[in-house]
C-alpha cells in the first residue's frame, strides 16, 4: 500500500529475527487515523513482536515505518513517545503504593520554577482527561487499593497524560470481567471520537467483533489478511488465525452424573496475609460431571486449590474424596487418594523445566515399580512409558522424551501435564486455568480432553478465570466471590451477564431461591 | 561454521577457554613483574610432571579437594550452595583425630572407624545447615559461614585440651598408626620393602618420598557413586527435582524439607570424608592450631565451579587444581616468581569459568550472523 497521510501508522515489509528464528517475515500493517485496529493471532504469532518494533523495544532487520505519512526511525521507546505513541502492556507497570496521580505523573512531573512538585495542577490536569473520556478513576486512591480494571484505566491515563495520538493495547481484556470489558470498549470509542487511533492486540474474537473497525491477522510471523470486521463473522476470523477450520463452541453431550465423589464442606482458608481468603466454602463434584468455578482473580481460587492439594492448611471445614477426609495432610496423600491436579502455573508447579519430558512424566510415580526398583530408576521403562504418552497425546516434537521440557511450546508442555495427570487414573481431576496462554488449537484440545475424561466417568473440577471456558465446558457452574460460592447453576440455565454480575459481587433479585 | 558453533556450545569448551585465559592473564602478570612467562610455565609443568614423586604429590594434594569439590557440586545439583565444606572438612579432621588417638584397634576395624567418624562429623555439620534451612528457612550461606568458624575454633579447642594436646607443640597427638591409609606404610620402610622397591626407581621414589595413600581411589569411587546416586537412583531424582524446582517437587508430593536436609547431610559427609582421609592418609596425621582456614573446603568451591558441578568433572578439576597448587611451588623455587602468581592464575581460571557462560551466547551470535549471510 502506498504511503499516505490518512494513515496513522504504516509498517511495510517488517522482518524480525531472533537468532535463526524468524518472528516476523515481511509483515505489513496500515492503520487509518481515528479507527480501532485489531491485530489478531495465536500466541507466538508475532503480534506483540510487531508492536514492540513499533514502540521501539525491538529493531526490525528489514522494513519501513511511516507515521502520518512520514518515514521514521524508532530506535527506542522514548522516540516512540515523542511521536505520540503510547503502549499499555499486558502486565501493568505501576507503583503499588503510589496514588493514581503519582503514578500518572511519574517521569513527567509538573514542577514550579524551583523544581518543587505541583501536585494540585497535575491532579487538575488528570481530572480533566478523566472527564473528557469517561475514564472514571479516583486520582487519590492508591494503586494497591483499586481493582485491576481501574489499574488499566490508570495505564491508559498515563499514556493520555503524555499526549499520545496512537494507543497500543496489549491483550487488554485478559484480566477484566465482562462488565469491565464493556466499559473499556466504551472508553475506546470515546477516544477515537476525539481523533485518537487505537491498536488492540488480542486473540479473543468476540471482543474484536464488539470493538474494532479493521482487523489484521498474523499467523506464525506471516501476514495473512486485513479485513473489515463488519464483513466477517467469528468463524471466518478463527479460520484465518489458525489456518484451518476450528470449533469455537465445544461439542459435548449432556452430562450423566453419578454419585458424589468429592465434597468440600464449610472450608475456610487463610492467605499469606492471614486474611480469610476462602470462607465457609462448600461444593460437590459428582462422577461424570464437570463442575466449573467461575470468578475474578483473587477471590479465593488460589487458596482453594492450595487447600485441596495440601500446599496450605485449612482453618476449618472438611475436604472429602470418596468419603475420606484429606484436609491438612500432605500433597502426597492427596495424590495417593487419586486426586490429580493440572496447576495453573505450568512452569512453577507443574513442571521441572530443566528435567527431560520423561523425567517430568514420572514425577508422581518414580517411586513405584515398574518405573523404579529397589531405589534405582528403571530408565528404559520410563522412556517407553513416555514414548507411549507422547504418541497418545500427540506431544510434539514426537521424539522429545529425552529433551528438556523447557524447549517445548506452551501447548505441548500442557499436554505433558495432561498426559501425566490423566494417566494417574484419578477419581477427581482438578484443572486450574488449564488453557492459560495456549493458542486456539491447543485450547480446543484441552477442552476435548476434559470432556472425554468426563465421559469416561471421572469427576472434574475446572477452576478458570475465563468465563467463556467455564460457560462452554462445565456442566455445573459455581460462581465464587470473596472466598465463597455465591451461586450455582446448570449449564445453559444462565447467561453470561448474570454470572458476570455475581462474579463482581452483585446480587440477583429474582432467583435467590437458587442460593441455598 | 556449524561445527564451530556446536563445539562452542559444549560446556567443556568454555572450561578449556577459561583455563587458556587463566594462563594468558598469568603470563601478562609475570611479564609485568619482570619474569619470563615461558620459563615460569616451564617450571610449573616441571614441578608437576618431572618426577614420579611430583605426580604422586599432586594426586595427594588433589584428593581432599576432589572430595570437597564433590561435596559442593552435589549440593549445587540439589539446589544448595554449600559454602560450608570448609567447616565440614574441619569437623571430619577433628572427629578422625579424636577417634584415631583414643582407640587403637586392628587396622581392619580402626581405619573404617576413624574414617566413618569423620564422615559422620561432616554429615552432622552439613545436616545442621540443611535442617535449619528446611525447618526455619534460614539461608544455608549464613549458617555455613557460621559453622565454618565454629569448626575452626572447635578444632583449636580440641588441640589445646589436655587429652589431645601434644606437649611442647601447637598440635594434637597424631592418630595411632593402625589408622593409617597409606600404601603399605610399614612394609615400605622395612628392609625387605626397601630391597624390593630399590630396582624400580620411580616406584621407590614415590613410595618412600611421598604419602601414597588410598584416598584418591576412594575419591574416584565416590565421584562415581555420587553420579549414580544423582542420575540413576530415585533418591537422586528427588534431590534434583527439589534442586531444580522446589515448588513443582512439593506439588508432586515430594517432601522438600526432608530432601534439603538429606542433601546437605550427604554433602557434609563428603567433605567430612575428605577431612578424615587427610588425617589417615598424609602426615602429620594430626590437627594443629589454626590461625586461618586452610582452604581445603573453599578450594572445593573452585573445583566444583571449574567442573561445572559434574561429579566426574570434579576428579579432573581437582587434579588440575592440585597440580597448580603443587607445581606453583616450583615456580617460586626455580624462577623466583612469587606463588601469588599461581593464585592469580587460579583466580582467573575460576573467574573465566564463571564468565564463559557467555561463550554459548557468543556462539548464538555467530550462528545468527551466519544466517544473515546466507540470506
Amino acid at each position: 500500500m502506498e504511503v499516505n497521510r490518512e494513515y496513522a501508522v504504516q509498517m511495510h515489509g517488517i522482518t524480525k529475527m531472533f537468532g535463526s528464528f524468524c518472528a516476523l517475515n515481511d509483515v505489513s500493517l496500515d492503520v487509518k487515523k481515528g479507527t480501532i485496529h485489531a491485530i489478531l493471532g495465536e500466541n507466538g504469532a508475532g503480534k506483540s513482536t510487531l508492536m514492540n518494533v513499533l514502540y521501539g523495544l525491538y529493531q526490525a532487520e528489514a522494513g519501513e515505518i511511516f507515521l502520518n505519512g512520514e518515514k521514521v526511525n524508532i530506535k527506542n521507546p522514548n522516540i516512540a513517545i515523542e511521536h505520540g505513541i503510547g503502549m499499555v502492556h499486558q502486565h501493568f507497570m505501576l507503583v503499588d503504593n503510589f496514588t493514581v496521580t503519582q503514578n500518572i505523573i511519574l517521569g513527567n512531573e509538573v514542577t514550579n520554577q524551583f523544581g518543587v512538585l505541583n501536585m494540585k495542577k497535575a491532579r487538575e490536569e488528570i481530572l480533566e482527561i478523566v472527564k473528557k473520556y469517561g475514564l472514571e478513576v479516583d486520582p487519590d486512591e492508591k494503586i494497591e487499593d483499586i481493582s485491576v480494571g481501574m489499574q488499566q484505566r490508570v495505564e491508559i491515563l498515563k499514556a493520555l497524560y503524555r499526549g499520545v495520538d496512537l494507543l497500543i493495547l496489549d491483550e487488554p481484556t485478559a484480566v477484566l470481567t465482562p462488565q469491565e470489558i464493556d466499559d473499556l470498549i466504551q472508553i475506546m470509542r470515546n477516544l477515537i471520537a476525539d481523533g485518537k487511533t487505537i491498536i488492540i492486540i488480542t486473540h479473543k474474537l468476540k471482543e474484536i467483533k464488539a470493538s474494532s473497525d479493521v482487523c489484521t491477522i498474523i499467523r506464525r510471523g506471516e501476514y495473512i489478511d486485513t479485513v473489515n470486521v463488519a464483513d466477517v463473522d467469528q468463524e471466518e476470523l478463527a479460520t484465518k488465525m489458525v489456518g484451518h477450520a476450528v470449533q469455537l463452541v465445544v461439542e459435548k453431550s449432556p452430562a450423566d452424573p453419578g454419585e458424589v465423589v468429592f465434597e468440600i464442606d464449610n472450608l475456610t482458608v487463610r492467605d499469606e496475609r492471614k486474611l480469610e481468603a476462602v470462607k465457609n466454602l462448600s461444593l460437590k463434584v459428582r462422577k461424570g460431571e464437570i463442575v466449573g468455578v467461575a470468578g475474578i482473580d483473587g477471590n479465593g481460587q488460589k487458596e482453594l486449590v492450595e487447600a485441596i492439594t495440601n500446599l496450605t492448611r485449612a482453618v476449618s471445614g472438611t475436604i472429602k474424596i470418596n468419603g475420606a477426609e484429606i484436609q491438612n495432610t500432605t500433597p502426597r496423600n492427596v495424590i495417593d487418594h487419586k486426586i490429580s491436579t493440572v496447576h495453573e502455573d505450568r512452569q512453577k508447579r507443574g513442571l521441572v523445566l530443566p528435567f527431560t519430558v520423561a523425567e517430568n512424566m514420572v514425577v508422581e510415580k518414580y517411586r513405584r515399580p515398574p518405573y523404579s526398583k529397589s531405589g534405582m530408576l528403571n530408565r528404559s521403562e520410563i522412556l517407553s512409558y513416555t514414548k507411549n504418552l507422547i504418541k497418545e497425546y500427540d506431544i510434539r516434537p514426537d521424539n522429545c522424551e529425552s529433551q528438556p521440557v523447557r524447549g517445548l511450546s506452551g501447548g505441548n508442555q500442557q499436554k505433558v501435564i495432561l498426559a501425566r495427570e490423566i494417566s494417574n487414573e484419578p477419581d477427581l481431576l482438578i484443572a486450574v486455568q488449564p488453557t492459560r496462554g495456549l493458542d486456539v488449537g491447543a485450547i480446543e484440545y484441552v477442552h476435548k480432553t476434559l470432556i472425554r475424561e468426563r465421559d469416561r466417568g471421572r469427576a472434574i473440577l475446572l477452576i478458570s478465570l475465563e468465563l467463556d471456558e467455564v460457560m462452554n465446558v462445565a456442566d455445573t457452574i459455581d460462581v465464587i466471590y470473596a472466598g465463597t460460592i455465591v451461586d450455582s447453576f446448570k449449564q445453559g440455565e444462565v447467561d453470561e451477564k448474570t454470572i458476570g454480575l455475581l462474579m463482581a459481587g452483585g446480587k440477583l433479585d429474582e432467583n435467590n431461591s437458587q442460593n441455598s | 561454521m556449524k561445527t564451530t558453533v556446536k563445539i562452542l556450545k559444549k560446556p567443556i569448551t568454555s572450561t578449556f577457554i577459561a583455563i587458556l585465559f587463566g594462563f594468558l592473564v598469568a603470563a601478562v602478570v609475570l611479564v609485568f613483574a619482570g619474569y619470563n612467562p615461558w620459563e615460569s610455565f616451564g617450571a610449573l609443568f616441571q614441578g608437576i610432571f618431572a618426577k614420579p614423586k611430583y605426580i604422586s604429590n599432586v594426586i595427594i594434594k588433589a584428593t581432599p579437594i576432589i572430595l570437597t569439590g564433590l561435596s559442593v557440586a552435589f549440593a549445587f545439583k540439589t539446589g544448595m550452595f554449600n559454602i560450608g565444606a570448609e567447616g565440614q572438612y574441619i569437623a571430619g579432621t577433628i572427629a578422625a583425630v579424636c577417634v584415631g588417638v583414643k582407640f587403637n584397634f586392628a587396622p581392619v576395624i580402626q581405619i573404617p572407624l576413624v574414617v566413618l567418624s569423620g564422615v559422620l562429623a561432616g554429615a552432622i555439620f552439613g545436616g545442621i545447615i540443611g535442617y535449619l534451612k528446611a525447618r526455619f528457612g534460614i539461608h544455608e550461606v549464613i549458617t555455613s559461614i557460621m559453622l565454618n568458624w565454629i569448626g575452626l575454633y572447635l578444632s583449636n579447642f580440641i588441640v589445646n585440651t589436655a587429652a589431645y594436646h601434644q606437649p611442647n607443640s601447637t598440635s594434637s597427638f597424631a592418630v595411632n598408626d593402625s589408622s593409617f591409609t597409606m600404601l603399605l606404610p610399614n612394609w615400605k620402610t622395612s628392609k625387605a620393602g626397601m630391597a624390593a622397591l630399590k630396582p624400580h626407581q620411580w616406584l621407590y621414589e614415590m613410595m618412600l618420598k611421598t604419602d601414597v595413600n588410598f584416598g584418591i581411589l576412594i575419591a574416584v569411587v565416590m565421584a562415581l557413586v555420587i553420579w549414580v546416586l544423582l542420575y540413576r537412583s530415585t533418591k537422586g531424582y528427588e534431590l534434583r527435582a527439589v534442586g531444580f524446582n522446589r515448588d513443582a517437587a512439593e506439588f508432586a508430593g515430594i517432601n522438600v524439607g526432608r530432601n534439603i536436609t538429606q542433601a546437605m547431610l550427604i554433602a557434609g559427609a563428603l567433605a567430612g570424608l575428605a577431612g578424615a582421609l587427610a588425617i589417615t592418609g598424609t602426615s602429620p596425621h594430626k590437627i594443629s592450631q589454626m590461625a586461618a582456614f586452610e582452604n581445603n573446603g573453599f578450594n572445593g568451591l573452585s573445583v566444583a565451579l571449574i567442573a561445572g558441578s559434574s561429579p566426574i568433572g570434579c576428579i579432573f578439576a581437582g587434579l588440575l587444581f592440585g597440580g597448580l597448587l603443587y607445581g606453583g611451588q616450583s615456580v617460586q623455587q626455580d624462577v623466583g616468581a612469587p606463588t601469588e602468581i599461581i593464585n592469580i592464575m587460579i583466580g582467573t581460571i575460576v573467574f573465566f569459568v564463571a564468565l564463559t557462560k557467555i561463550v554459548p551466547s557468543l556462539a548464538d551470535r555467530l550462528e545468527k550472523r551466519g544466517a544473515h549471510r546466507v540470506k
